[in-house]
């Protein structure tokens, strides 16, 4: 299976490479966006049954991909080879 | 009196800390290698500053997956000094050994210059020998020192007495101004719940002789001696 992960700076930590892009998109004329946040995209392929995957990748994100103090995650979890 | 600096891929100031803390202090300090389970009987582990790992996934992340860290790990467990610096700390954080998180600076940019920090505790194995609220000049250079904690966290170390050193300006008052990456109440560094893990941004080891113009950093090896004395005379 191929999953893609996703994680974010938690909502009330400070993302000041977030703000910075916003701006950026301010400067260029994009004055509708608001509360940019800036994350990591990741993607795998995983082996396995897929409810043993979505625990396991639970795992996955809590031990190691991200950081719960700072970041949330979501994961979804499709087809294997398709990005 | 025995220190042992651990050198993860990517560690940069591993031999500078080694210098500082043996050559210039004058206290015995050996290079622990990251593949090494064996600590050699050191009595405080520094975890130096640097981009274990590349700085890959986070600051921090992926150096408590060396072997030594397991043994670093265990070492804290049963009560051992550890001390982090710069990335130290980052990796103490991640590693769990300390609580919050180190981001980017708030500024975007990396930091490189002189910062103050006040001593909020003088009753620390790593500051035993300063004033409590003195204030020592360090230096820093880092691109995430910003320290974040959720608010229960932020307030459990603030009642627990778990901040150290926090930034500060000439007069000691913990300003804005002062904050050089935007730190949650100044924080500069902390100590576990158990008093014997410390983390801290600036350099203690590049703050050791007056050929560099501070001298303040040898304060935290000297106290850690200290320490450790009275503890085996104990």
């Amino acid at each position: 299976m191929r999953a893609k992960v996703y994680v974010t700076p938690k909502a009330g930590v400070l993302d000041p490479a977030g703000k910075a892009t916003e701006r950026g998109l301010h400067a260029l004329g994009f004055g509708e966006v608001h509360d940019v946040r800036l994350g990591r995209y990741i993607t795998m392929e995983v082996d396995g049954d897929p409810t043993d995957v979505t625990a396991r990748l639970d795992d996955m994100c809590r031990q190691l991909l991200a950081n719960g103090v700072i970041e949330d995650y979501l994961f979804e979890i499709g087809e294997s080879g398709v990005e | 009196m025995k220190f042992g600096v651990v050198t993860f891929p990517g560690s940069l100031d591993d031999a500078d800390t080694v210098y500082a803390v043996r050559d210039v202090v004058g206290i015995e300090t050996i290079p622990l290698w990251h593949k090494d389970r064996d600590l050699h009987g050191v009595d405080c582990i520094v975890l130096p500053g640097g981009f274990s790992y590349g700085d890959y996934l986070r600051s921090g992340a992926l150096a408590r997956f060396a072997p030594v860290m397991s043994s670093v790990v265990d070492f804290a467990a049963s009560g051992g000094l550890v001390i982090g610096l710069c990335n130290g700390f980052q990796i103490l954080c991640e590693a769990g050994l300390l609580p919050g998180a180190l981001v980017r600076n708030q500024s975007l940019t990396f930091v490189c210059g002189q910062a103050r920090v006040k001593v909020e505790r003088a009753d620390t194995p790593f500051t035993g020998l300063c004033q409590r609220g003195a204030v020592l000049r360090l230096p820093i250079k880092h691109g995430e020192g910003c320290f974040v904690a959720d608010e229960s966290t932020l307030r459990r170390l603030e009642d627990n007495r778990q901040v150290v050193v926090r930034y500060v300006d000439e007069g000691g008052a913990a300003t804005a101004g002062a904050n050089p990456n935007g730190s949650l109440n100044n924080i500069a560094g902390i100590i576990n719940e158990g008093g014997n893990v410390f983390g801290m941004m600036p350099h203690a080891e590049h703050a050791c002789e007056e050929l560099l113009g501070m001298k303040d950093g040898a304060l935290f090896f000297r106290s850690i001696e200290s320490w450790v004395g009275r503890e085996v005379r104990r």
